[in-house]
């Protein structure tokens, strides 16, 4: 088995095992878990000590034949656009991990299973190479989600969890068919079926079905973003998920929309690009004020939070979309700043809700003087969020508002109203939960930061601080392959154009 | 012998696969009679053991070459027939498996029952063969009455025996619309052999006989399939008759009235194909979308599966829409898979019956994925393959239907599947809502031991996920089945 193979699997063998061991003594499952989840996280460390910097190619290949006479293989490669949310992936799942110790007590050994398939789902999509492999992993990713909403989610978890699967679905069935008719397309160019990522970006097709192709695949993916307006089922579900599935949810799956976009959406059907463009720069900077002004007014910590999230992915998009390589550099980078600072929100808003178990940003007031070390840790995160300098949120949105600017200035400056707004949001939802005098009597009683939860939340502080002063070591294993991607639809937006100039010259001539 | 019979009974090794199956039917009356009717469980492995042996020849001819046609040629064992063979006795034999408990709990009689099963069975493998019409509408008679009488079996029930009477009543006008159509036939071409019409057609070009001929033909098997707008009965059917019975319509008798519908309209209309694509189009996109809009209505699972059947068929017939070898192939491996998931989904249904109560509610599933892991678990992979997740049949199955469907320029057809499968997912999920998101409110009961049934679970699970992730081998198989065809 190859490397990207165990990084793969083994989530899943871990949840197998867990599976089989007995439910009782919890504390056992849960440092099994546990064990489980750090076996991965080392594994992909070693993929990450291995991975060559300034290659623009995958690497680390691994192909299996699978289905022959459809033309699918088992592929799994990684570059650099993949590599550091695989890392992201393995890092964040061990943390929710050690998180849930505290506040999932009810079918204990199924949680954590869930988890490890959700992982394996999740890395596999982000490894395939092969898009029914990919179409494999993406779905396979909604069957956990749906249950770590479902059975352990809050009041409206059924609510939630269904929406979230049925508007999933509504995007990823059209994906299908789109890649089915791509496989189809392969097969009329070279007379057999083929899935491979390869073959797909071989194919020469004319600008209505890129169109077509585009539409599809970015359904899906947008869906996933979510991109304003197909937003709405995201604040249900993170407000009803357990918060491992609130972090998982923001932290990685998110990120399979934009990844997708600059994987295969983009890459694949690199025409329609020029065409999708303007809408998906303005919805994007649409989704950044709109998520902002509506997180300003959430009563919910968690829904505030939710909120947040359609307003910083909506730079990711409009950073990819630019294609300059210093804003893809930028959203590239923001995707894991979202994983790490959004996932981090979720855990500060789970660890308070264990506690006084509610969310509402009016019951509490003057956490800080009752828990100091608790209220620091926020102010770390959520200046992480607000994109303070010197932590790892400002690096990305400078880069992306850098980057647009000279493509898009009018969408770059509504997006930088956003950044305002993000940090007029954030700062008062902690300014009303942790100054002021203390308004409720319940809240004088609470415990600050156990050690576990210092253990939980320490390497997110560490790894926003480390990004947001040295992010070199990240940028140059992202840059080539971003480069390679964006070298790839600006030629064909340039090719898309001289074959009329030249239809007309040669009609002139004859 | 004379002449004549000796060259009509000449290759007569074509019927065997079917003439095993009577065999194995007789052989359990006979087993029932001189055991008085007490080893239940005999009986049983007497009809395993039948059908055990007929799949083995089955899949031994597989790789024979001798001339796979017989009684001049209006039986063919070719590689179609024997797929079907082999997926219809798969469903036989694990419907007799989940009977064993479900007959002993609501006394009923096993001898009769397990026989007419069998009986049964040795219509479906007829009609599997059959190349001809009129063995077509006899293996269907054959078939349809063993299963007109199962469904009534519940004597107690109002139910079952409106279920029975229903059937019975429109599966006889439905026999009506299939004869006429074959006189029709008949008359355009005066042959009923498959090839003879072919041929016929092919040289004559399809008159307004033969084209009335396909229409009354289509409305005869588009009611054994359970077909829009020709489906009115199944809901009640399914819901009236034993569970074990209604799990043996959905599976048997849908695949081996396909399994002669494919044949009839892949190897003998094929100059009438641009008429009948057209007819079947329609009703494929009608079966799909009503098939699964009216499965979202319903509060009794059972009919709900029986609804989600009809989609099914709307599904498979996407694949026949596409008249190709691959859409052809597709067909047959969505059967195969289909049969896997939904055997599963019934046992598991049964699983959870008591007697006496309503076990098909589903109210009373709630909280059952957590108070009886196992079988919770299993009727969500059986919900989830039927709606068409990864990596299980039901995936693999829709994928190759439509990507055979995208490849004969049916882009449309295939949004269209994609959409339904999108509205199954609300109901499928649905039940696993039940058993694992809803607090139970029925008094927990301690579930019983019923191994035969577990065993049915339990390779019904197995045959699902192998389907889904290895799917290269019975792909090839299902290809050349259907390249086996004339």
């Amino acid at each position: 088995m190859g490397l990207l193979s165990f990084v793969t699997w083994s989530p899943l063998i871990g949840a197998v095992l867990l599976a089989l061991l007995p439910r009782e003594p919890v504390r056992g499952v849960r440092r099994a878990a546990l064990v489980f989840s750090l076996i991965p996280f080392v594994a992909s460390l070693v993929m990450l000590a291995r991975f060559q910097t300034g290659v623009a190619d995958f690497q680390m290949v691994e192909r299996l034949a699978w289905i022959p006479s459809w033309g699918i293989g088992y592929e799994l490669g990684i570059d650099g656009i993949s590599l550091f949310l695989v890392v992201l992936t393995t890092f964040l799942v061990p943390i929710v991990m050690l998180n849930a110790w505290g506040d999932v007590h009810k079918h204990v050994k199924e949680y954590f299973a869930f988890m490890l398939v959700l992982e394996t789902g999740m890395i596999g999509a982000l490894l395939a190479l092969d898009l029914f492999l990919f179409y494999v992993f993406w779905e396979v990713m909604l069957v956990p989600m749906y249950f770590l909403i479902g059975l352990w989610g809050g009041e409206q978890r059924v609510y939630a969890t269904m929406k979230f699967v049925l508007f999933t679905m509504a995007g990823s069935l059209l994906m299908l068919v789109a890649i089915l008719y791509g496989a189809w397309q392969v097969k009329v160019a070279t007379g057999a079926f083929g899935f491979s990522y390869e073959a797909f970006a071989a194919l020469q097709l004319p600008l209505r079905e890129q169109l077509l192709l585009f539409a599809a695949f970015g359904l899906a993916f947008a869906i996933k973003v979510p991109l304003f307006p197909l937003h709405t089922w995201l604040p249900d579900a993170h407000t009803q998920a357990p918060t491992g599935g609130s972090v998982i949810l923001a932290g990685v799956m998110l990120k399979m929309g934009t990844y997708g976009f600059l994987r295969f959406a983009m890459p694949l059907f690199p025409a329609a690009v020029a065409e999708a463009t303007p809408w998906i720069v303005w919805l994007s900077a649409i989704g950044i004020v709109y998520g902002a002004l509506v997180a300003t007014v959430q009563p919910d910590m968690k829904r505030l939070v939710a909120y947040s999230s359609v307003s910083h992915l909506g730079f990711v998009m409009l950073g990819m979309f630019a294609l300059t390589p210093t804003a893809v550099a930028g959203s590239v980078y923001q995707m894991l700043n979202h994983g790490l600072s959004t996932g981090g929100l979720f855990l500060m808003v789970g660890m308070v809700y264990e506690r006084r178990h509610t969310r509402k940003i009016a019951d509490y007031g003057g956490l800080w003087a009752v828990v100091p070390r608790y209220a620091a840790v926020f102010l770390v995160v959520m200046f992480a969020s607000a994109g303070l300098p010197g932590l790892n949120g400002f690096i990305g949105e400078f880069l992306v508002l850098v980057g647009t600017f000279p493509v898009h200035p009018w969408a770059t400056a509504v997006a930088t109203s956003g950044v305002i707004l993000g940090a007029l949001y954030l700062l008062w939802m902690y300014q009303r939960v942790i100054f002021g005098p203390v308004t409720h009597e319940e809240n004088r009683k609470l415990t600050d930061l156990s050690p576990r939860e210092v253990v939980v939340i320490a390497p997110v502080i560490a790894m926003c601080v480390f990004m947001g002063v040295y992010p070199r070591p990240f940028l140059e294993r992202m840059q080539p392959s971003i480069d390679r991607v964006i070298a790839r639809v600006q030629a064909a937006s340039a090719a898309q154009a001289p074959p009329t100039v030249v239809a007309d010259a040669a009609g002139e001539t004859r | 012998m004379t002449a004549e019979l000796s060259s009509f009974v000449s290759g007569w090794q074509a019927g065997w696969p079917a003439f095993l199956v009577g065999l194995t039917a007789f052989a359990v009356m006979f087993a029932d009679l001189v055991s008085d009717g007490k080893d239940r469980d005999g009986l049983v492995i007497v009809g395993l053991i039948g059908l055990g042996i007929t799949a083995a020849f089955s899949v031994s001819a597989w790789f024979g070459t001798g001339d796979p046609g017989g009684f001049q040629n209006t039986l063919r064992a070719d590689r179609f027939g024997l797929f079907f063979t082999v997926v219809i006795c798969a469903a036989a034999a694990l419907t007799l498996l989940m009977s064993v408990e479900y007959l002993r709990e609501h006394d009923l009689p096993a001898g009769d029952y397990h026989a007419l099963v069998l009986l049964s069975t040795c219509g479906m493998v007829f009609m599997a063969l059959a190349n001809d019409l009129i063995v077509v509408f006899i293996s269907l008679e054959v078939m349809s009455v063993g299963v007109y009488v199962l469904s009534g079996m519940l004597r107690g029930d109002k139910r079952s025996i409106e279920a029975a009477m229903k059937y019975f009543l429109l599966g006889a006008f439905a026999s009506g619309f299939l004869l006429y159509g074959i006189a029709f036939f008949y008359g355009a071409t005066g042959t009923t052999q498959l090839d003879g019409i072919a041929q016929v057609l092919a040289r004559d070009g399809v008159g307004p006989m033969a084209l009335l001929g396909i229409v009354l033909v289509t409305v005869g098997f588009g009611f054994k399939v359970a077909l829009v707008p020709f489906q009115g009965w199944t809901p009640d059917v399914y819901e009236g008759a034993p569970t074990p019975v209604t799990a043996f319509m959905a599976v048997g008798v849908k695949a081996a009235a396909f399994a002669a519908l494919v044949r009839v309209f892949a190897t003998s209309l094929e100059a009438a194909a641009v008429d009948w694509t057209g007819i079947l189009q329609v009703l494929a996109v009608l079966t799909m979308s009503v098939g699964n809009v009216a499965a979202i209505a319903q509060r009794s699972v059972k009919r709900m599966l029986a609804y989600s059947s009809i989609a099914h068929a709307g599904y498979a017939l996407v694949g026949l829409v596409a008249n190709s070898a691959e859409g052809g192939s597709a067909v047959l491996y969505y059967l195969a898979a289909y049969t896997a998931m939904n055997v599963g989904a019934f046992a598991v249904l049964i699983a959870l019956g008591r007697r006496g109560e309503p076990n098909d509610d589903l109210d009373a599933m709630a909280g059952v994925g957590l108070r009886q892991p196992i079988l919770g678990l299993s009727m969500t992979v059986f919900m989830l393959a039927l709606a068409g997740f990864p990596p299980t049949a039901g995936f693999a199955g829709k994928f190759y239907l439509f990507s055979a469907a995208i490849d004969a320029g049916h882009v449309t057809l295939a949004i269209i599947g994609v959409l339904n499968s999108l509205v199954s997912v609300y109901y499928y999920l649905g039940v696993i809502v039940q058993m694992y998101m809803v607090e139970g409110t029925l008094v927990p009961v301690s579930p019983r031991s019923r191994p035969w049934l577990l065993w049915v679970i339990f390779a019904s699970v197995v045959a699902t996920f192998w389907l889904g992730v290895l799917p290269s081998g019975p792909m090839d198989a299902a290809r050349a089945a259907f390249a086996s065809l004339g």
